[in-house]
């Protein structure tokens, strides 16, 4: 390995070594393909989402299975699924990413702070955690979403209140480990300070794991933003989202199977991205892996 | 115990009957640059009732060499790609995988160095020998744990009948050690392949457990295959040696040979680095320096928890009673076995350890500290550990990890720091132009270094060594310890270097106390503890060790079988502590009671 290559990285050294990982490119190509499908879709979509066209539903009142006029079909009330889709986009890609940022975030201080202190504080953040993890997450949910009117950032604020715990643990039983390490004994006598160990010697080591539960968390969120909606607690509709075009017409996959399995293919190819990504950063940014690329 | 050996096939039966045979072997690796051979043309017989050791350092590909007559190399990536590996008369290397299992342990065994991960920790030890016996041979229940005992007592272990009822974790390292030997012999293979059998044991134990497998060996007729790194061990156990290094064979031999005459310049050069007892230079008359570190009467004890109530039922006293003191520009060793509570010691002089009662080091008295007390001591002294790859951070570029303790100290700015760090990395034997690599891009060498330029970083005036050099490969542990001599005098740095290797202290102290069970038992310059030791601890520590002189011949002990005693005492006991006498000056021994 030349000496040039195992230098200190800055953002512009990570997207240089992303660049050269195919998997990662295309996984950026696809977020960047969803993102740009949410952003733009008021120019992207052939139709209004909401409006029940005349001509969008069989004479016998069935929905347009792919083709035609309404490229993939419509829905039981005869509404364009590609704009519906395009608009679900966004608040599956809020949900996704704002309520998993946000569960992650809340389990990586509980988790570090828990399993770098240990003793009282360690005891008391984990029966907490081990105490939501016991209280069913659907229920928890209901009862936050019942409390607040639902809205979308309501939704992705509960799902981050349920979604938190597992991270916790993970990152606390890893953060037990580190800091059992004699690094972090070294650190110690070398006098550093609490903050500097725990920010420039044990949350560096932490990102792999953040980034696999974060990308791990994308697909889950957006599926139980889903059950939410189905139960009436979710995103309201008419807005569309991903996980509510599957739940509205789970009953009919038998006689109407595009209005399940292309809101269902979005969400794998989301999850998808976002773990190729995932993968790529975690490789480019341990410095043990590199010169494998 | 009766030992019927199996009813071989004719050629083997003969005495002197080359039981193995490996001839022009090579494995390789298959790596993204094609396939890299790991271990190059090797080939040794070993006959009927010998010891063949295979000696070399890490990376000499002398595990490969065993791994791959066991059949047990990583697969797919590496694999034999040339030569043969013959036992009596199958081919091992071109055997299916069904035969080869049941050859394992049948005609071949293998002990491993640790033996805590080759047990399984929730079968009991007589569990595991019963399922090992009746793996290879249709035996009854009973007859394979009457077999079981029998081994058990075979390597003798105390009260075997209890052993087999009891959990790996409820045994020592060198009952472990024992256990898996006997297991390894339970079916009186023809081979035994001991991969660095006793690297992970204290010398007592490690003494204890060479006797056994030297014993066995004349009962058992089994021919041994010993691996290891350890040149005293060759010395004391094998018949013929061969030397590796880098995957080849350096140099094959009589055991005679290979230490009075060697051939090959690398076997002169691994002879030469190996630590040997009564080789320390001439003590250099130092005068009453000042004092670095004052330890008084140290107490460091753990509580167990337990019962119902989790009250403390026992404590560790891991030491008890230490008293000491260190001056400018010293090295003051603290020797013992695993458990002795020196390694305890050293944590707490850093400030790492709960303790009682005082430790100064220069004007900081160690305990509970403000940051700005800690800061101090950071200033004042620095620990080096064992493992440097546990020791480094495996994220941070080492030039940023030598200049850290500056940042954290606030002394100088970026640039400056890069200097002393590339400055810190040159006087430890490293490029600047490393500055910028991760540990893993370094050897374990290399890596100790590292450590030792991070501690140096601060100038402290004490170092603690906390068995800096026990990973390290014979060579370089020897060229490490010229660096800490070297800095320690360019410094004036005083050390306090803690070790379980007798012949290592005696070559880098000035004076030495020898610890167990948490307590000094004696202290004193160097040539008073090795010329003159008076303790019986102290001189059985010095007998165990083995002797890199196969002419050598060891006054015979008792062999013993009993268990090492622990630290590990009631609430509310009270400890006999050692009375220590003054036999000469500066020359302490405890008065036992």
């Amino acid at each position: 390995m030349t000496a040039a290559a195992a230098t200190a990285l800055g953002p512009e050294g990570v997207w240089r070594r992303l660049r050269r990982k195919p998997l990662a490119l295309f996984g950026i190509v696809l977020v960047v393909l969803i993102v740009g499908a949410a952003l733009l879709a008021p120019w992207l979509a052939p139709y209004d989402p909401f409006v029940q066209h005349f001509d969008g539903l069989t004479l016998f009142g069935e929905p347009l299975p792919p083709g035609g006029a309404y490229v993939l079909g419509t829905d039981l009330l005869g509404r364009d699924l590609l704009s519906r889709l395009l608009y679900g986009a966004r608040t599956s890609l809020i949900i996704g990413v704002v309520a998993n940022g946000i569960a992650l975030v809340i389990g990586t201080i509980i988790g570090l702070t828990a399993g770098f202190f240990q003793g009282w504080i360690g005891a008391v953040l984990m029966r907490f955690t081990d105490l939501m993890m016991a209280f069913p997450a659907l229920l928890l949910a209901i009862c936050l979403a019942a409390i607040f009117q639902p809205s979308l950032w309501i939704v992705a604020f509960v799902i981050a209140m349920v979604n938190w715990v597992q991270t916790a643990r993970v990152i606390y039983t890893e953060t037990s480990a580190l800091a059992a390490r004699d690094y972090i004994a070294a650190e110690r006598t070398l006098g550093a300070s609490t903050w500097r160990i725990l920010f420039k010697h044990i949350l560096p080591h932490l990102v792999p794991m953040i980034i696999v539960w974060g990308t791990l968390g994308i697909s889950t969120t957006v599926l139980l933003e889903a059950t939410l909606s189905y139960l009436g607690v979710g995103v309201q509709p008419p807005t569309p989202s991903w996980g509510n075009i599957i739940f509205e017409n789970q009953t009919y996959f038998q006689s109407a199977p595009w209005l399940v399995f292309f809101p269902g293919a979005a969400i794998v190819v989301l999850a998808l991205a976002f773990n190729l990504v995932g993968d790529g950063l975690r490789d480019v940014l341990d410095p043990t892996l590199r010169g494998s690329d | 115990m009766t030992v019927a050996l199996k009813p071989m096939t004719g050629a083997d039966t003969a005495p002197d009957a080359t039981i193995l045979s490996v001839h022009d072997l090579t494995v390789s690796v298959r790596s993204q640059a094609g396939l890299l051979p790991l271990i190059k043309g090797v080939s040794f017989d070993l006959k009927r009732g010998e010891t063949l050791a295979i000696a070399g350092e890490s990376g000499s590909g002398k595990s490969i060499t065993s791994l791959a007559i066991m059949g047990l190399l990583p697969p797919p990536a590496v694999r034999v790609t040339g030569g043969a590996i013959t036992l009596g008369s199958s081919v091992l290397t071109t055997l299916p995988e069904a035969q080869m299992r049941s050859l394992r342990g049948n005609r071949i065994a293998m002990i491993f160095q640790e033996p805590m991960t080759s047990l399984n920790p929730v079968m009991t030890v007589g569990a595991q020998l019963i399922e090992a016996i009746r793996a290879h041979a249709p035996v009854s229940l009973r007859v394979a744990r009457t077999e079981a005992l029998a081994a058990l007592t075979a390597v003798r272990l105390s009260d075997p009948a209890r052993r087999m009822d009891q959990y790996p974790h409820e045994l020592s390292g060198g009952m472990r050690q024992r256990v898996m030997i006997a297991m390894a012999l339970a079916l009186k293979p023809d081979v035994l392949i001991a991969d660095e059998p006793t690297t992970a044991l204290d010398v007592t134990v490690q003494r204890e457990v060479l006797d056994l497998l030297r014993d066995l060996q004349k009962s058992h007729g089994t021919a041994i295959l010993l691996i290891t790194h350890d040149m005293g061990v060759v010395a004391e156990m094998a018949d013929r040696v061969v030397i590796m290094r880098k995957g080849v064979i350096a140099e094959t031999g009589t055991v005679a040979q290979i230490f009075d005459a060697p051939t090959a310049t690398y076997t002169r050069e691994l002879l030469s680095a190996v630590p040997r007892m009564g080789q320390g230079g001439e003590l250099v008359a130092r005068p009453d320096t000042p004092v670095v570190a004052d330890l008084r009467d140290v107490q460091v004890r753990y509580d167990i928890r337990g019962g119902v109530l989790n009250r403390v039922t026992h404590r560790v006293h891991a030491v008890e009673g230490v008293s000491f003191d260190i001056r400018e520009g010293e090295t003051f060793s603290l020797v013992g076995e695993s458990g002795c509570g020196k390694s305890t010691i050293a944590r707490a002089i850093v400030g790492l350890a709960p303790h009682e009662g005082l430790i100064r080091v220069g004007d900081q008295t160690v305990g509970r500290m403000t940051a700005h007390a800690r800061k101090r001591l950071s200033a004042a002294t620095q620990i080096v550990f064992q493992d440097p790859m546990a020791a480094l951070d495996s994220r941070m570029t080492v030039g940023d990890q030598i200049a850290e303790p500056l940042l954290i100290h606030g002394q100088g700015d970026a640039a400056s720091r890069r200097d002393r760090a590339a400055h810190l990395m040159e006087r430890v034997g490293l490029t600047t132009a490393q500055l910028d690599n991760y540990p893993h891009e370094f050897s374990g060498g290399q890596r100790q270094r590292i450590c030792i330029a991070r501690a140096l970083a601060l100038t402290p005036k004490l170092i603690v060594a906390d068995e800096s050099v026990s990973a390290l490969d014979v060579s370089v542990q020897a060229r490490v310890l010229d660096l800490l001599r070297a800095l320690k005098d360019e410094f004036g740095i005083a050390m306090l270097f803690i070790s379980h290797d007798m012949a290592v202290v005696e070559n880098i102290s000035d004076r030495v106390a020898v610890m167990q069970l948490g307590q000094i038992v004696e202290m004193g310059s160097r040539a008073q503890i090795f010329g003159n030791p008076r303790h019986a601890y102290t001189r059985r520590l010095m007998e165990a060790v083995p002797v890199p002189d196969p002419t050598f011949i060891r006054p015979t002990t008792p062999r013993m079988a009993g268990e090492i005693p622990n630290p590990v005492h009631g609430v509310g006991t009270v400890i006999a502590r050692h009375r220590m006498q003054e036999v000469s000056k500066g020359h302490f021994v405890a008065q036992d009671a």
